[in-house]
């Protein structure tokens, strides 16, 4: 078995398995947990309302602007790189329809008559740079930063590293970097790919489940509080 | 050894200065040699006596000896293969069984330790019964045949990596000649079926220097499979733009975009097949409209459906999921259980 045929098989399998099952144990981990009744009488009746915190935190405060605009900018710029080049790169796309074949037996064109859009090969490279990119520069600030220097662990360079990992071998794989063997640079990133998967259910990226959820709890109880949103 | 050079040879065959000259050139750049190299290619080889060789078929379905003799109807290709001195071939020759076998055995001793040894078709372990040729199974065949070669070529993906005889659920235990043979050197001409002018730049390479060519992990020609079918395809700019064919017959296909979305293997599949191409030149499959199968790469057969993106991997069915699921599910509420356990006996205590 080769490398490649190892990435694109048990490989694939087992990283996708162990994905699905630490995401589920998690997530209802944490959502099936007891919450303590609160006994105080409610500041605002209206406590649904905190909800709003979801989309508040998801912009920055004018008066942290200074503090937070780096890190505020670095964000988006990763995450909508990276969540454009996951959906909508070509090959991509090609997997998850593949997946959702074999899960329901069709696709989205199958599905609802439209086809899922695809990106040019030259904007999807742009914006793998452009997160990769962004990824360096909160990297260099953890760094160089004291307070972050200090609050950061292991957990934190090691997202970093998995999260990074795939979109350099998945941009070296398509320029056929240095002249390597495209099956050896494909493989490399199914790999890095299958690293992502295995730990994210166990270390910080698990946020990309939680954050809204969290966020909405936090709002919920800060607005029976009354505190201001 | 025969005591005709080639050179004789195909002025008997009425082949021209001029053509031959002509074979020279484009043989000397296939291979990978500067073009100056041409007219010590052409003297080499007209001088060259003709090699014996025993050509040993096991495990094959003859698309490799098609190849090679019919594809190109009587170009020069082809009479450089008659060149050879082709002592066994007991798919071509018209002698069977025993005396074909005394054949063999002839021309082995004659030329013990000299002899070119071309193999095509993969080796049973299983039961010897499953391939025979007059009574001898294939892998005691192919130990004794290569014992006493100088070189061996196996030809085809069934002699290079085991082939469609090795594909799941591999009845015979199939195996390829380099399973089976360790002290001798091997070159693999892989591909279902090769191309012919591979096998016979290879030829014309051990009957010139008496050399093997230089050789790839896998074993085979540098000159041939040293960049991926998706390096040198015509279609490749498409692939570059994004533009793909999505069935066979959509404006995709009839614009010859790329054919990467039907499953093409072209970028994981090491061949000449985009530049040297089929019969005479003429196309090859890309350009006739469907995807490469990646036929010159091990375990073809079962790398993956052949129209299934190279993107998509075998990550598993709707079994495999619903199982995580459930185990995922099951230990999330066992997880939770145990923590509001806890906090029960936290708030009891």
């Amino acid at each position: 078995m080769t490398l490649l045929e190892f990435a694109r098989g048990p490989g694939l399998q087992w990283s996708i398995t162990i994905f699905i099952v630490g995401v589920l144990w998690r997530l209802l981990g944490i959502f099936l947990l007891r919450t303590k009744k609160d006994l105080s009488e409610p500041r605002n009746p209206a406590t649904w309302k905190g909800l709003r915190l979801i989309a508040l935190r998801s912009w920055p405060r004018r008066e942290f602007l200074g503090g937070t605009a780096f890190g505020e900018v670095m964000g988006y710029a990763f995450h909508i790189g990276f969540l454009l080049t996951l959906f909508f790169y070509v090959p991509h796309v090609l997997f998850f329809a593949d997946v959702s074949r074999g899960l329901i037996g069709t696709d989205l064109q199958g599905l609802t008559g439209f086809a899922w859009p695809t990106l040019p090969n030259g904007i999807v490279t742009l914006l793998a740079a452009i997160s990769i990119a962004a990824l360096v520069a909160v990297l260099i600030h953890r760094i160089v930063n004291p307070v972050k220097r200090l609050i950061s662990n292991f957990d934190d360079y090691f997202s970093w590293f998995v999260t990074v990992t795939p979109l350099v071998t998945g941009l070296a794989a398509f320029a056929h970097f240095a002249g390597w063997p495209y099956e050896r640079l494909l493989a490399y990133h199914l790999l890095s790919v299958e690293l992502l998967l295995v730990w994210f259910p166990f270390g910080k990226l698990m946020h990309a489940f939680t954050i809204f959820a969290a966020r909405g709890a936090t709002g919920l109880i800060f607005e029976r509080r009354g505190a201001s949103l | 050894m025969s005591s005709i050079t080639v050179g004789d040879f195909l002025r008997s065959r009425g082949v021209t200065r001029r053509d031959f000259l002509r074979f020279c050139t484009a043989t000397t750049v296939a291979l990978g040699l500067p073009a100056t190299m041409t007219p010590r290619v052409a003297a080499a080889l007209e001088q060259a006596r003709r090699p014996s060789v025993i050509w040993l078929p096991f495990q094959e379905c003859t698309g490799c000896t098609e190849s090679i003799t019919r594809a190109h109807g009587a170009t020069l290709e082809s009479l450089i293969f008659e060149a050879i001195s082709l002592d066994y071939q007991h798919t071509l020759q018209a002698a069977a069984g025993d005396a074909a076998e005394r054949v063999r055995e002839q021309a082995m001793k004659d030329n013990w330790g000299r002899y070119l040894l071309i193999v095509d078709g993969s080796i049973p372990t299983g039961n010897p019964g499953y391939s025979t040729i007059a009574g001898h199974d294939n892998l005691s065949m192919l130990r004794e045949a290569a014992d006493g070669a100088a070189a061996i070529v196996a030809l085809g993906s069934c002699a290079a990596f085991g082939g469609i005889p090795g594909a799941q659920p591999d009845p015979t235990g199939a195996v390829s000649v380099a399973d089976v043979i360790k002290d001798k050197p091997i070159v693999n001409v892989s591909g279902c079926p090769p191309i012919p002018v591979v096998i016979t730049a290879v030829l014309t390479q051990y009957v010139t220097f008496g050399t093997l060519p230089e050789l790839d992990a896998l074993g085979r020609p540098k000159a041939f499979y040293g960049q991926t079918i998706h390096d040198r395809c015509y279609r490749r700019p498409f692939y570059e733009r994004g533009q793909f064919a999505d069935s066979f017959d959509d404006e995709g296909a009839r614009l010859g975009w790329c054919l990467y979305k039907l499953g093409c293997r072209g970028p994981t599949t090491y061949n000449a097949c985009a530049t040297v191409k089929w019969n005479n030149g003429t196309s090859f499959p890309i350009e006739a409209g469907h995807g490469c199968i990646g036929c010159a790469e091990p375990g073809f057969w079962d790398n993956g459906g052949f129209y299934r993106p190279l993107s998509t991997g075998n990550w598993g069915s709707a079994r495999t999921v619903g199982a995580a699921i459930g185990v995922g599910a099951a230990l999330g509420v066992a997880s939770a259980a145990l923590a509001r356990k806890r906090q029960r006996d936290a708030e009891g205590a």
